[in-house]
């Protein structure tokens, strides 16, 4: 298996997302990313392996695969959402969106030519595309809790297009923002909470109080 | 040292979550702000040496930036400390629907206040785009129950957006981090560090495409959690359901820390040659956000939010500011240190007018110079500071950004500043003068009432400062601002 398999992999789990109706699945699904973009640093950088690198996979892999689910899950069973998704824009639309993202994501990719060869060609067009995709989910879906799956996508993303390029390697860095996504994913489920506690629900479009 | 100035309110924050009585923590409280004040001072008169292998430095813009979030962190503390004994009560009524709710704890109060100065205290002072970006987030995590104290639907809708909004935005922003990380060769095997030294000594070789690529996430990223207009939706409703001790901590210094971002990312640009490319991108934003920001002014019938546009549009000076480049960027940081000085001040004094009549309604709020003669007479004060009438701070600084447009040959974009500026102060005054005259009516036409030292001293120490900037700059702050400037390729 090499890196192209798992880069696949990551599009497959994106374009599940933008179809699933179920929010379990939307978050099982978006902890697979997760473990596959933690996994993906090892085939990249097969031959010069270090201990950095192994440190940062299994940080990754653990928090995104194990850690963000768990309070994804503690979320949405302690303010007892409705495990629909509810999307404002329907799975099919949602799905031919993705398909023409990816598109763009090609296009963009072959227009922007990355100074050094990349490890893998789809490196590019695969980062791009979780970017817009999770860009996407956080527009089009209704639930609070989506908007979070959203944002960490859209993170898988950013992180995707940062392990192809890791020349610098500071340890430090990655770490506080490894630290940031979960503080920040730790916050928004407290916020979850409390939007249920208020509202009876965690519909998003109902926050809609404050306007000009 | 250098590292102390962070270490000392995160130490201190952590330590508030686990005080129980009240007084030892609000003494805490300003314990830190008074030690993080006194180092700033000190930096002043000694430059602190580098740490963590110079990721740390405290340059002349992290110097001044440094010195408004400190000085301003300062007056909110003590501003606070009155504002936290006035909210103890239980359970409290909403001015607005009247329905009960709760405060969040004091101490997680305390605590993120505390740790939201560390977080800013770490933008200022960072030379390494990593840490810079992890700060910045930092800050957006710390301050998000900063807005949620008054437990509340609005409050939680406020504190949702801005979570949300600033998250993704500060993503893009690493995303940036990441082209820049693109743009730098590495022909010699050996990769430039994200320091800011190193990336300026090798910028003029940087693959030019994925630098303006970077510059442009990097604006967008930052730009959100600054509050440039397109981007700055989550803005009046943060500032206008936070308690307005922190909405003038937002105001007064979480948007600079988020306009560090961007300069350091303009000296970038300016060392590799590409200063108007990004220097006419910070012009558009600018005049965008002030004429989002005088069009949401005119009519505005919350006071909160009118001031929280206001920021917007000072925000878009200080954009246009370092746009024009020139002499103007002297002026936008001058104006960096007038408008934090009076937008807090004017926050805190919002503060007192709701404790009092307890509403946001621009309309419900009359007679407050017989109500609260002192408050009032500082609204009005900070009324005329904030639209730029001399002889306050704001008009020097805005008067130098008008000069250099003028002296540049910018003919269009000085008319259409000053054009927006007049729309500005005529909104601004026509809102606050009511406010400030008038016969008060309804339940808060009782006479005049007394005002606590604590809740007029920060206030009007902010004002003073923001009057005595207008008629004589310092020369060591002169000197700090034209060094600040200088680093931009400004002077």
């Amino acid at each position: 298996m090499n890196a192209d398999v798992l880069l696949i992999l990551v599009v497959l789990t994106n374009l599940r997302l933008l179809g699933s109706s179920r929010l379990g699945a939307c978050i099982r699904t978006t902890a697979a990313q997760g473990i596959l973009l933690g996994l993906l640093p090892l085939w990249l950088h097969a031959d010069n392996f270090t201990w950095h690198i192994g440190m940062m996979a299994l940080g990754s892999v653990v928090l995104k695969g194990a850690v963000f689910p768990w309070l994804l899950f503690r979320a949405i069973r302690e303010a007892e959402v409705q495990r629909e998704v509810e999307p404002f824009v329907g799975y099919n639309l949602s799905l031919l969106v993705g398909v023409a993202a990816f598109g763009v994501s090609f296009w963009l990719s072959r227009r922007l030519p990355l100074p050094d060869a990349a490890s893998s060609s789809l490196l590019v067009p695969s980062a791009l595309f979780s970017i817009m995709a999770g860009l996407f989910l956080i527009v089009s879906r209704r639930k609070a809790v989506n908007q979070v799956l959203g944002f960490l996508v859209m993170e898988n993303g950013i992180y995707t297009f940062g392990v192809g390029l890791v020349r610098e390697g500071s340890l430090l860095v990655e770490l506080g923002v490894l630290l940031d996504v979960f503080v920040a994913v730790f916050v928004m489920g407290i916020i979850i909470f409390h939007i249920s506690r208020e509202f009876d629900h965690v519909d998003t479009d109902r926050l809609s109080s404050l306007k000009d | 040292m250098i590292l102390a100035l962070v270490i000392v309110p995160m130490l201190a924050g952590i330590g508030a979550f686990f005080v129980r009585a009240d007084g030892i923590r609000r003494g805490l409280l300003l314990l830190a702000a008074l030690a993080h004040a006194g180092m700033t001072a000190s930096a002043w008169v000694a430059k602190p040496a580098p740490a963590l292998g110079g990721w740390l430095v405290l340059d002349p813009i992290g110097l001044l930036f440094l010195s408004i979030t400190s000085a301003l962190f300062l007056a909110a503390a003590g501003y606070a400390l009155g504002y936290l004994q006035r909210e103890k009560r239980a359970a409290k009524t909403d001015f607005e629907e009247g329905f009960l709710f709760s405060n969040a704890p004091e101490a997680t109060f305390t605590g993120c206040l505390l740790l939201f100065l560390a977080a800013m205290t770490l933008v200022t002072i960072s030379q390494h785009f990593g840490v810079l970006w992890v700060a910045v987030e930092a800050t957006t995590l710390a301050s998000a129950p900063l807005i949620y104290f008054h437990r509340h639907h609005r409050s939680l809708e406020a504190t949702w957006k801005y979570l949300l909004i600033c998250s993704v935005g500060i993503a893009l922003a690493l995303l940036g981090n990441f082209f820049l990380v693109v743009a730098v060769p590495n022909s010699d095997g050996h990769a430039t560090p994200l320091v800011l030294g190193s990336l300026i000594q090798h910028a003029p070789q940087f693959h030019e495409l994925w630098l303006k690529a970077a510059f442009l996430f990097l604006l967008v990223g930052y730009g959100t959690k600054m509050g440039l207009a397109p981007l700055h939706t989550w803005l009046p409703d943060a500032h206008s359901e936070s308690p307005s001790v922190i909405s003038a901590l937002l105001s007064g210094a979480l948007l600079n820390c988020a306009f560090v971002g961007i300069l350091r990312a303009q000296q970038v640009c300016a060392a590799a040659g590409l200063a108007a490319f990004s220097q006419e991108l910070l012009l558009g934003f600018g005049l965008i956000s002030m004429t989002v920001a005088a069009v949401f002014i005119v009519g505005q019938t919350d006071y909160k939010r009118m001031l929280a546009y206001s920021s917007v549009e000072h925000m878009g000076i200080l954009a246009l500011g370092v746009g024009l480049g020139g002499a103007a960027t002297f002026g936008a940081m001058l104006h960096a240190v007038n408008h934090s000085l009076t937008k807090a001040m004017l926050f805190l004094v919002a503060g007192n007018i709701l404790a009092v009549y307890k509403t946001k309604s621009t309309t419900d709020v009359r007679g407050l110079l017989r109500i609260l003669p002192a408050s009032g007479a500082l609204w009005l004060m900070g009324l005329f500071a904030i639209t730029g009438s001399p002889p306050f701070g704001p008009f020097l600084s805005e008067f130098t950004i008008l000069k250099a447009a003028l002296e540049q040959g910018h003919g269009w974009v000085a008319a259409t500043y000053l054009i927006l500026l007049a729309v500005v102060f005529i909104g601004m005054a026509t809102i606050m003068l009511r406010m400030a005259q008038g016969k008060p009516h309804g339940e808060s036409a009782t006479g005049a009432r007394t005002e606590t030292s604590m809740a007029i001293a920060p206030p009007a120490l902010l004002g003073v400062l923001v009057l005595l900037l207008g008629v004589y700059v310092p020369p060591a702050l002169s000197r700090l601002l034209h060094d600040a400037a200088q680093t931009l390729g400004g002077f």
